[in-house]
């Protein structure tokens, strides 16, 4: 057990730690961390930083994914939810008021909560494919998103709301906290309840889990719902960040990151057994990448590029063929040794 | 185990011939419903807002969507596998800011149109022998292509490039007029060709209907001993060409070349292609499906134009459609069972 | 005697999975002009020979010979194009496509590089009168039943110029008259010199066609004979081998007639239960401490039956009472709150969920029963699936390994076990024993008595009529979606009898 775990990890470590080598060789001060002002700064921070709404959505995507799933909506959702905080607080007469920033934030994530629970019905009750439910919502959203704000970029000056993406506490930044206290919550709530295992089961196979008693359905509902509450929250990072509702770059692209976090982190794309470390890791992996490319000099355009030769290598490294096929190619056929008793 | 009982004489019911439960062909029930909502929305149009009639809103469809319908085509294929490309937007990305950069460094049009439909078509191949040789979802081997594709292009210029090259900027003249302000461009007349040649490609060759039948089913396919490798690898490096021979449409008509270029044209193409009827599992469905479903979303912009509505209700229409496709779908494929 | 020269020769195949040898240095030859059955229980590797000779799966050692030439097949593709055609058990054509095309595809009438549609019809129209089949070949293929979609994958596999014929199983879902119909044309191909490889389950079917017979056992070569020589018991004998002697055993074993045993309450009673187009409405009754065999062939209805039972498919008619009250069965979640658990027959997809531990697969059921928030302590766990791991001699030993590496047998009982930790007071087992060896299945019976004379309802299905003899204190015979027999398991009750109701309907 905990060797398959080390070595469906192992790829991704190691190309964490290749990543960040190439950064300390070739970026002067990479690992620098200051603080200042009594808060933590320095580039490692940043990327800490610029991953927290992908770990978010990456965390629902995993969840979704184990059920043999997947939700395409979460960039979407992303912009409805930074739409809808923005709404509220743009209508307040007081945009520092705490407790209107808090009514904006609880509204929003209901609304993300309504729209995953769309998804599961979609998904569980009509019986669509999901990537095909969740494609509805991932198109419409985005008008969704721009019908709440009416078309405009909404700017808010509100201080209680900018803390979400951009603030601080205890000298760490709140939004890598949101994200790390919603993993804790997350990996509590599947391995410490039998969550995760029946999660696991109906990906696994949905036929058998259904005949073992299990009702498959509410479970498929509740990953969508909380995929989409993790994408709120991300969406709510985002827009505090800019301190703006931005329907339409507000998470483009980012359900394909939080796929590829998934993927990278171990989790097979036809569902059954998940590791939400290993997502963290695939989606931290990803922020560094990102981050890195920058300060190793490496135009931003060319992350793009990396990232597809990682995804290649990644996918190319899991695929038991490629490997077969190196195998042979550097040893005679294993005929032999296979026989082991079953 | 062994069953020395005698052959099972269970009587089920007569001749195998009488088996046959009618049913009318529920192939055509996405086409016809695809139709229907076309005719229904023209209609509201034309009765709703004046000059809707005008014989150019019809043709502009063809001319404003003809990179959509030759990328949707492409898609078509792929979907009919049961597969899926999430390249094709940032194929014609790629291939409009190469040709631009090619046009801009004095390569004649000769000489760049071939190596860029080459290049979409090489980036398919690539594709799609990475989800049939190392079973590679096609999901992931085709964002991994997008980008690769979008990456590139960004590498080579971030900046939109004007294609001043005399070919370039005449094609993007050449257009039919039947009477003035009345005409259809010269690429919505390629993207019509593209049309025909892909309908007949499904409908009598070999190549064709091996993409139908590993959509059915992909185990029997090989087990019937159809090159289920080559006609996968080949509907990728066909969407790849068409998403190049997109990405020229498109350069042609904006006469610029733009890593921006057809950010999100994989949805619509995938939209369209589920409106137009093509069942997202594979095995059935018509290009002629795949135009209609184009023509609907050209038509919903119009619509949102005429209305002088903002674009976002363009969205929300067609997400609403996509869930009322696809709902059709799943009743008729449930009563197919 | 003059043997023509064998059209296909395969010598010392050798075919290794991991964890198994599948077909250890079996030779096997084909002539021309014969029907040729390939005999072995499941597991004994004709399935993988099959494989192997239509290039499914490649070899680890050994030779093919095609005609006197060395072959390799990389692909079905090549063997097809080399003259081998196959004809699987699980239709295997493209039912969204039509009726001519799934014969034709791939070597479709073409002119200009254009497929000739209408040619292809005529031709595939000629083809199907020629097998007596009257199909409208432009509607697609799953507008009809299964037993015609088999018939037209033997059309396709006819029609192609095959030297050598292969049918798997292809009898399973088709009844007397097609099955009559399938051998005249083997027999016609036989006779203009095909060489047909015949695998079928039915020793009848083997004897009334088969020229010749191959044996398997555990993926080695037992023999070659020909059918005339070699009596049915002998193959029954040469295809089980030394484990016969357990199974005697087993037989031997008194059987306890349906007065001996004490009957408790009823905990199941069914009155009209029914659901269109699976299953006619039937009376049952079930007695706790009793076992209850249901007999059938495949498609009596006797998996629909447990499945309604269980609330797997819904009923649309008649009532059900548990423990003498009436109750509405809606989900087998919903039964399973009642008591009541269901194995299913198709272990691998219904049943365990391979990428999942022993340990998960055993408590999924009870866990799924107490719900998510409630999760089982790790220690009662372990206590739990460790005592089952021991009473039903699961191997190995590990409750942590997947449950995927296991052989067919121990799946069978981690599934079995599943359902014992949810002390169920009827515990329904769909075709147990089928697949696994012998030794597993002797075990698996012996539970299944074990736990009846413990006070648990069983109903137990099998399509072995001796498995059913044996165990059951009660019988109820199907056929055709009927339940049209119930008889108390008293000694003058035999597999003839049953045999005889399945055959001919209600006698009663």
């Amino acid at each position: 057990m905990k060797k398959a775990m080390k070595s469906r990890l192992m790829w991704p470590v190691a190309m964490l730690v290749v990543l960040l080598l190439c950064a300390l060789i070739f970026s002067d001060g990479f690992f620098d961390i200051r603080i200042q002002d009594g808060h933590l700064f320095g580039t490692p921070v940043n990327i800490l930083r610029a991953s927290a709404p992908l770990v978010l959505v990456a965390i629902g995507m995993t969840l979704v994914i184990s059920t043999g799933g997947i939700d395409l909506s979460v960039g979407s959702v992303m912009a409805v939810s930074g739409a809808m905080a923005c709404l509220i607080i743009g209508d307040l007469s007081n945009q520092n008021s705490v407790g209107g920033v808090a009514i904006a934030v609880l509204a929003a994530i209901a609304l993300s909560l309504v729209l995953g629970l769309w998804n599961g019905f979609l998904v569980a009750v009509l019986g669509i494919q999901p990537i095909i439910a969740t494609l509805i919502l991932m198109v419409a959203g985005r008008g969704l998103a721009q019908l709440i704000t009416s078309g405009q970029i909404i700017n808010v000056q509100s201080s209680p709301y900018k803390v979400i993406g951009a603030g601080y506490v205890l000298g760490l930044p709140v939004s890598v906290l949101i994200a790390a206290v919603v993993l804790a919550i997350t990996v509590l709530l599947t391995r410490r309840t039998a969550l995760g295992l029946l999660l696991e089961s109906v990906g696994g196979s949905p036929v058998a889990s259904r005949l073992a008693g299990i009702q498959a359905r509410r479970f498929t509902v509740m990953v969508y719902v909380v995929s989409a509450a993790c994408a709120g929250i991300a969406g709510l990072i985002y827009s505090s960040n800019v301190s703006s509702a931005d329907g339409n770059n507000a998470g483009n692209l980012i359900e394909l990151d939080a796929i590829l976090a998934v993927v990278i982190g171990g989790t097979a794309l036809t569902g059954g057994r998940f590791s939400l470390a290993g997502t963290t890791l695939g989606a931290l992996l990803i922020a560094t990448l990102d981050t890195t490319a920058q300060s190793v000099g490496i135009p931003p355009e060319a992350t793009l590029v990396f990232k597809a030769v990682v995804v290649v290598v990644l996918c190319l490294a899991q695929s038991a063929t490629f490997r077969a096929m190196l195998f042979r190619r550097s040893t005679p056929r294993p005929a032999a040794r296979a026989e082991v008793p079953a | 185990m062994i069953d020395v009982s005698t052959t099972p004489a269970t009587n089920k019911s007569g001749p195998a011939s009488r088996r046959r439960t009618y049913r009318p062909n529920a192939q055509y029930i996405p086409v016809l419903a695809t139709l229907s909502l076309l005719i229904v929305m023209y209609t509201f149009g034309a009765v709703s807002y004046e000059n809707f009639t005008h014989p150019s809103v019809i043709l502009n469809l063809f001319t404003n969507n003809a990179f959509l319908l030759v990328v949707a085509v492409g898609m078509t294929f792929v979907i009919l596998t049961g597969g899926i490309d999430l390249s094709v937007g940032a194929v014609i990305a790629m291939t409009s800011t190469v040709a631009a950069t090619l046009l801009q460094a004095g390569w004649p049009a000769g000489v760049v149109i071939p190596v860029v439909l080459l290049i979409g078509g090489v980036l398919g191949l690539g594709m799609g022998a990475v989800i049939h040789f190392f079973k590679v979802e096609p999901f992931i081997a085709t964002l991994a292509g997008m980008f690769l594709a979008r990456g590139i292009a960004l590498l080579i210029n971030q900046n939109s490039i004007p294609i001043t090259n005399e070919f370039w900027t005449s094609i993007a003249e050449t257009r039919i007029v039947f009477e003035p302000g009345v005409y259809i461009s010269g690429m919505a007349l390629v993207a019509l060709a593209v049309v025909a040649v892909a309908a007949v490609v499904l409908a009598w060759t070999k190549f064709g209907r091996n993409v139908y039948a590993i959509g059915g089913n992909a185990d029997s396919a090989l087990l019937m001993g159809l090159p289920v490798g080559r006609t996968r690898i080949g509907v990728y490096t066909l969407s790849g060409f068409c998403a190049a021979l997109g990405g020229l449409i498109y350069s042609i008509t904006t006469t610029s070349g733009y890593a921006g270029h057809g950010t999100g044209t994989e949805l619509d193409a995938i939209a369209a292609v589920v409106i137009g009827g093509v069942l997202l599992t594979g095995g059935s469905g018509y290009v002629l499906g795949t135009v209609l479903g184009v023509l609907v979303l050209g038509l919903i912009n119009t619509i949102v134009n005429f209305a002088s509505l903002n674009s976002w209700w363009a969205r929300m229409a067609i997400g609403v459609l996509l869930f009322a496709f696809i709902v059709l779908q799943r009743l008729v494929t449930r009563k197919a069972k | 005697m003059g043997e023509p020269p064998a059209v296909l020769e395969m010598t010392g195949i050798q075919k290794i999975f991991p964890g198994v040898v599948a077909l250890d240095g079996v030779d096997f030859r084909l002539l021309p002009g014969e029907i040729h059955a390939l005999m072995g229980e499941n597991g004994a590797g004709k399935s993988t020979l099959i494989k192997v000779l239509t290039g499914v799966y490649g070899i680890d050692g050994g030779d093919i010979k095609l005609s006197g030439r060395d072959v390799l097949f990389t692909g079905p593709l090549q063997a097809q194009e080399a003259g081998i055609s196959t004809v699987y058990q699980e239709v295997n054509l493209c039912a969204n496509l039509s009726v001519a095309e799934n014969i034709f595809i791939g070597r479709q009438p073409r002119r200009f590089g254009r497929i000739q549609w209408s040619e292809m019809r005529k031709r595939s129209a000629g083809l199907l009168k020629r097998l007596d089949l009257d199909l409208d070949v432009s509607a697609p293929l799953n507008t009809y039943s299964l037993a015609v979609q088999q018939m037209v994958a033997i059309a396709r596999a006819v029609d192609i110029d095959a030297k050598v014929l292969i049918l798997d199983e292809p009898t399973s879902s088709l009844d007397a008259s097609e099955v009559a119909q399938l051998f005249a044309i083997m027999r016609r191909l036989r006779d203009s010199g095909v060489a047909i490889l015949f695998v079928s389950h039915f020793l009848d079917q083997i004897y009334e066609v088969a020229d010749r017979i191959t044996v398997l056992r555990n993926g080695a070569l037992i023999g070659e004979y020909r059918t005339a020589e070699l009596p049915q018991v002998e193959l029954v004998r040469k295809m089980i081998g030394k484990e016969l002697a357990t199974l005697e055993q087993l037989e031997s074993r008194p059987r306890e007639s349906a007065e001996q045993i004490e009957r408790g309450e009823p905990v199941l009673r069914a009155e009209n239960l029914g659901r269109k187009g699976a299953i006619a409405p039937f009376d049952l009754t079930i007695h706790a401490g009793e076992v209850v065999g249901l007999a059938g062939l495949l498609g009596s209805g006797r998996t629909e039956l447990a499945r309604l039972l269980f609330g797997a498919d819904k009923a649309d008619s008649g009532k059900l009472e548990l423990d003498g009250k009436p109750v509405s069965m809606r989900s087998p979640r919903n039964a399973m709150a009642h008591g009541i658990a269901f194995s299913s027959e198709n272990r691998r997809t219904e049943g365990v969920i391979g990428e999942l531990t022993v340990r998960e697969n055993i408590i999924l059921a009870l866990q799924a029963a107490r719900g998510w928030t409630r999760p089982i302590a790790k220690r009662r766990q372990d206590e739990l699936v460790g005592k089952y791991i021991k009473a039903l001699q699961i191997r190995p030993d590990n409750p942590e390994i997947p449950v995927r590496n296991l052989s067919g047998g121990n799946q069978q009982k981690v599934l079995l076990a599943r359902w014992l930790i949810t002390e169920p007071k009827l515990l329904i087992i769909d075709e147990p024993t089928r697949g696994i060896d012998v030794g597993a299945k002797a075990e698996i019976q012996r539970l299944v008595a074990e736990l009846s004379s413990g006070g648990m309802a069983v109903l137990f299905v099998s399509a072995e009529l001796e498995e059913v003899l044996r165990l059951s204190h009660k019988i109820e015979v199907l056929r055709d979606r009927r339940l049209v027999e119930e008889l108390d398991n008293t000694g003058d009750v035999d597999a003839d009898r049953i045999m005889r109701t399945i055959a001919s309907g209600a006698t009663s």
